[in-house]
């Protein structure tokens, strides 16, 4: 089993500055037309780790067929990854800026037509798993040594298939594949323990096969150290269990059901952004 | 047309490193020598169609053509937004392969009955509906399908269809129809499994001087328009055949095709199964009979059209 390793002290501050790049995006972004912003904002320390240290891809070379593939099976987040794909250089920031928009490039649900860097299109729940379960299979098969990474939301693990895609890796043996679960508590008509609990929830991950891991979504120590040093065990596929607050970053939308559907008014915004700015 | 099927998939695997074959926990006493052929090529995802469907194209994303092979309704319904979302949306080299289609599995009930199939793949954009008309076409699809490497559906019929093709070699080409029989007093456009009726039937009706075209409508989607525009030129009747609801088939394929027609329409029907679910227990000879799917329903049809709409000779 691989133990975390040691991470130094200048990339936890360089995660930290790219996760709060990465939310005022966001922020301008949602707050033009929408788009889910609370689920946006507690995916940002997860896709700040990926898309800044873990992710073997190069914004040059978007088709390597042997990258890392990354896979946001819960597309309605899709703000930050845009946000964090054009910062990392996969096609222009000013691109953000039509989120959502007519005639923009960048839907509101992930879509891979045209975007650099969108492996998938997303944006029905339960999806994203079991593509990236065939993605990691070819993978295997072919002796390639790319890996697969699937952030999935809390609430697309009521799916069914879901669970399929769950059974089916431990069971071929995909350590090339990671799922990461976006445990932010609140699901579309309100808390995920309230409409369909999951718990125990690791337990469960780990009845199926999975090596799973349990640790502060926020913490870009905590996930660093979790995602560079999958697989967790051999031949098992990896599970983290990301504990994060929906609408993180922002006081007043904070782990509060409204603000999955909400864009922020002006005076909101404002505010919301004051309080981003002066974060750590 | 199974066996053909696979037979054509083995023969192709053997020159195409991409070819896989992912079924749904089915194929019992078919797909066994590609599994012990190609064991890393074949996989049985077990009974989880949508997994089926996505783990095939997330396997198609990466370089392979997956053929995706279950029974009835199980690879198409079950699983239709998988269907769309992954396999059409990402263009993936997925082929979702269903055999027993239509009334195959007639006396097993309504579950099995997969009568809606083609109306519904037929919608989804950027997906080739193919129903290929005997062994030979099964084989001949399964190959081009293969080539074209793109999202497609074939429906397959199960084992022991005739043969309609004399030969093997026949000039089969997506989106195409194959003219098996000239003829001018009137068309049938026949998909998948009626099309060995209707040549039937043809050959019945040339004995009572009703002289039948008959055109093997193989490719529901691309549509062979070309071949509907002829028949309606060249013929004073056309009547579609499948074994399929008439809603959103071929034969709804057909009628969409003539009515944007701005040239003289010659008279029209489509022969199917009505929307329903068929509530009479029996084989696919026997259902196929209820719903004038037989020959012998065929020839009451054709005579009963040209004769109402006073256009035999």
């Amino acid at each position: 089993m691989n133990h975390g390793r040691a991470v130094a002290a200048d990339t936890i501050s360089e995660l930290k500055a790219f996760a709060k790049t990465i939310r005022r995006h966001v922020l301008r972004m949602t707050h033009r037309k929408g788009g889910h912003v609370g689920s946006a904002f507690s995916t940002v320390e997860v896709l700040a780790a990926l898309y800044g240290k873990v992710l073997r891809v190069d914004p040059a070379r978007p088709d390597d067929p042997d990258r890392d593939r990354f896979i946001l099976s819960k597309g309605h987040g899709c703000a930050a990854l845009y946000a964090a794909l054009a910062e990392r250089g996969f096609f222009p920031t000013t691109w953000l800026e039509g989120f959502y928009e007519n005639g923009a490039k960048l839907a509101s649900h992930a879509t891979h037509w045209g975007i650099p860097g969108i492996e998938a299109s997303t944006g029905s729940l339960g999806h994203g798993l079991a593509l990236a379960c065939g993605m990691a299979l070819a993978g295997k098969r072919d002796s390639r040594p790319y890996r697969v990474f699937a952030l999935l939301s809390d609430g697309e693990c009521d799916e069914g298939s879901t669970w399929e895609a769950a059974m089916f890796a431990p069971f071929h043996h995909l350590d090339n594949l990671v799922a990461i679960v976006d445990y932010n508590k609140i699901q579309s008509l309100g808390r995920v323990k309230e409409v369909l609990d999951l718990e125990p929830f690791g337990a469960k991950w780990k009845a199926f096969g999975w090596a799973v891991r349990e640790i502060d979504g926020h913490d870009p120590r905590a996930i660093l150290s979790a995602l560079e040093s999958v697989p967790f065990e051999q031949k098992r596929p990896s599970c983290v269990i990301a504990h994060t607050v929906k609408g993180k970053g922002v006081s007043f939308m904070e782990d509060r059901l409204l603000w999955h559907y909400r864009p922020p008014s002006d005076e909101e915004f404002e505010k919301a952004m004051a309080e981003l700015e002066a974060a750590e | 047309m199974r066996p053909a099927f696979l037979h054509s998939l083995l023969d192709l695997a053997e020159h195409d490193q991409r070819i896989n074959l992912v079924v749904g926990d089915l194929g019992f006493g078919l797909v066994e020598p590609f599994a012990q052929k190609y064991p890393d090529r074949f996989l049985n995802i077990g009974v989880a169609e949508q997994n089926l469907i996505t783990v095939s194209t997330g396997m198609a994303m990466c370089g392979k053509v997956v053929f995706a092979y279950s029974i009835a309704n199980f690879p198409t319904l079950r699983c239709l937004e998988q269907i769309r979302n992954d396999i059409c949306h990402h263009d993936a080299s997925v082929v979702v392969v269903s055999v027993g289609c239509g009334l195959n599995y007639g006396a097993l009930g309504v579950t099995h009955h997969a009568t809606e199939d083609l109306a519904i793949m037929r919608a989804l954009p950027g997906m080739t509906a193919v129903a290929p008309g005997d062994p030979v076409e099964a084989a001949l699809a399964t190959r081009a399908l293969a080539k074209q490497a793109r999202p497609a559906y074939l429906r397959l019929g199960k084992a022991g269809e005739p043969r309609v093709h004399a030969s093997d070699v026949v000039d089969f080409q997506l989106g195409k129809a194959i003219k098996v029989r000239e003829g001018s007093d009137v068309t049938l456009i026949a998909s998948g499994t009626m099309l060995h009726n209707s040549v039937q039937a043809a050959e019945r009706l040339a004995d009572q001087g009703i002289d039948a075209r008959v055109l093997s409508m193989h490719t529901i989607k691309p549509l062979d328009t070309g071949a509907v525009h002829d028949a309606a030129r060249e013929t004073r009747a056309i009547l579609t055949l499948e074994e399929h609801s008439v809603i959103g088939g071929l034969g709804s394929a057909v009628a969409e095709t003539l009515a944007e027609f701005n040239e003289a329409k010659p008279p029209f029907k489509r022969l199917g199964i009505p929307s329903v679910f068929i509530r009479e227990v029996g084989n696919q000879d026997y259902l196929k009979n209820c719903y004038s799917l037989s020959v012998e329903g065929i020839l009451r049809t054709v005579t009963a059209m040209l004769e109402t709409e006073g256009v035999r000779q």
